[in-house]
C-alpha cells in the first residue's frame, strides 16, 4: 500500500466509484480510434465505442450520504470537467 | 510593464515566452507554480507545454497550483492574462474562459505554420494588430479542438470575443475554426497557436507573433489604464 494515509486497524473503509464519460454530443476521438480498431481485429457488429475514466476512491468510515456528497464534490471540482463530461458516483463497501 | 511568465512542472515554452516579451521591449519575470505571489507583475502569460504531464485532463491539475489562485483573482480584477496552448487549456479549466479543448478530431499531433485572422484587436494582447490582420503563426498541439455549447458559441461570436480564427485549414476540429477567444472584459485571452515561436526571422515562419507581446510593452508601466479600458 502506497497511499499517503493509512487508516487505523479495524477502521472501516468505503470505496466510492466515480465514472466519468464524455458527454454524448462531444466528439470522442479515443472511442473512435477503438471503434476503428475492433473490426480490424475481427470483431463484427460493433456500432459505437465511447471511452471514459473510472476512479476508485477509498475514504475512512462507512459509506453515507455526507461522504457521498464529498465524493460528488471531488468529481465536479477535479475529476470531471462538467463542460465536456458527465459523471456518476456510487458507493461500494471495501475491505478494511 | 512587467510581464510574468509562469513555469509549471512540464511547461515547455516558458523560456520562449520570456524571450518574446524581451524582444518586444517588455520586462519579463519568471513566476513559479508553487509560489502564490505575482510579485507585482502587470500581466501574466501561462505558457505552452504539458504541465503535470497532462494527467487527468490538460490543465486540470495546474488550475489548482498555488500561483493560479492569485492569477484567477487578479484576472477577475482586470489583470491582462494570456494563455498559450496549454495555458489556454488551463484558462478553460479555471473557468476564466468558457468552453474546453479536446483531443484533435484527427487524433494526431499537429505541428504546422498556421494562417490566422486576428479578428479582435481590442484586447491588451492584440492591440498591435490591425483588425482582421492575416498572419502566420506556428501551431503545435494534440488537444487543441475548441468546443463549447451552442449558446456559448453564439455569445462568443455575437460579442466579438473570437480573437483569432484559423484560415485555410482547420487543424484540430475546433468549432467555428476558433483559434483564440477572450473573456467578456477582454483582459483574458486564450490562444492555441504559439506567437512566442514566431518572433525572430532566424527560426520559424516569420515574426508575425511578436505583436502579441508589443502591445503591452508599448503601454510602458501603465497597466491600470489597460485595466480601465477593459
Amino acid at each position: 500500500m502506497t497511499a499517503s494515509h493509512r487508516p487505523p486497524k479495524g477502521t472501516t473503509v468505503a470505496r466510492y466509484v466515480v465514472d466519468v464519460m464524455p458527454k454524448r454530443e462531444i466528439l470522442d476521438p479515443q472511442g473512435k480510434a477503438v471503434l476503428g480498431a475492433l473490426p480490424r481485429l475481427g470483431f463484427e457488429g460493433v456500432s459505437d465505442v465511447r471511452q471514459g475514466k473510472r476512479f476508485e476512491i477509498e475514504v475512512d468510515g462507512d459509506a453515507d450520504e455526507a461522504r457521498l456528497d464529498d465524493v460528488r464534490r471531488m468529481a465536479e471540482t477535479l475529476l470531471a470537467n462538467p463542460v465536456i463530461e458527465d459523471f456518476t458516483v456510487t458507493a461500494e463497501e471495501a475491505d478494511a | 510593464m512587467k510581464i510574468g511568465v509562469v513555469t509549471f512542472p512540464g511547461s515547455l515554452d516558458d523560456v520562449d515566452a520570456v524571450r518574446a516579451v524581451r524582444l518586444a521591449g517588455g520586462e519579463a519575470l519568471s513566476l513559479w507554480h508553487g509560489d502564490p505571489d505575482l510579485h507585482g507583475v502587470d500581466a501574466v502569460i501561462l505558457p505552452g507545454g504539458f504541465s503535470y504531464g497532462d494527467y487527468l485532463r490538460c490543465g486540470a491539475i495546474s488550475r489548482f497550483a498555488p500561483v493560479m489562485t492569485e492569477v484567477i483573482a487578479a484576472a477577475e480584477r482586470g489583470l491582462p492574462v494570456l494563455g498559450i496552448c496549454n495555458g489556454f487549456q488551463i484558462l478553460c479549466e479555471s473557468h476564466l474562459l468558457p468552453g474546453a479543448l479536446i483531443r484533435n478530431d484527427h487524433r494526431t499531433f499537429v505541428c504546422r505554420d498556421q494562417r490566422l485572422r486576428i479578428e479582435n484587436n481590442r484586447t491588451p494582447w492584440t492591440s498591435s494588430y490591425a483588425v482582421n490582420a492575416e498572419v502566420t503563426i506556428v501551431l503545435k498541439n494534440g488537444e487543441g479542438g475548441f468546443i463549447a455549447d451552442g449558446p456559448t458559441l453564439e455569445r462568443l461570436e455575437g460579442e466579438g470575443r473570437v480573437v483569432a480564427r484559423y484560415l485555410e485549414v482547420n487543424p484540430n476540429g475546433s468549432l467555428h475554426d476558433i483559434a483564440g477567444i477572450s473573456n467578456e472584459r477582454g483582459n483574458v485571452v486564450g490562444l492555441m497557436p504559439h506567437p512566442e515561436h514566431a518572433v525572430e526571422g532566424l527560426t520559424g515562419a516569420g515574426t508575425d507573433g511578436l505583436a502579441f507581446f508589443t502591445g503591452l510593452a508599448a503601454l510602458g508601466a501603465v497597466a491600470p489604464s489597460a485595466v480601465a479600458q477593459a
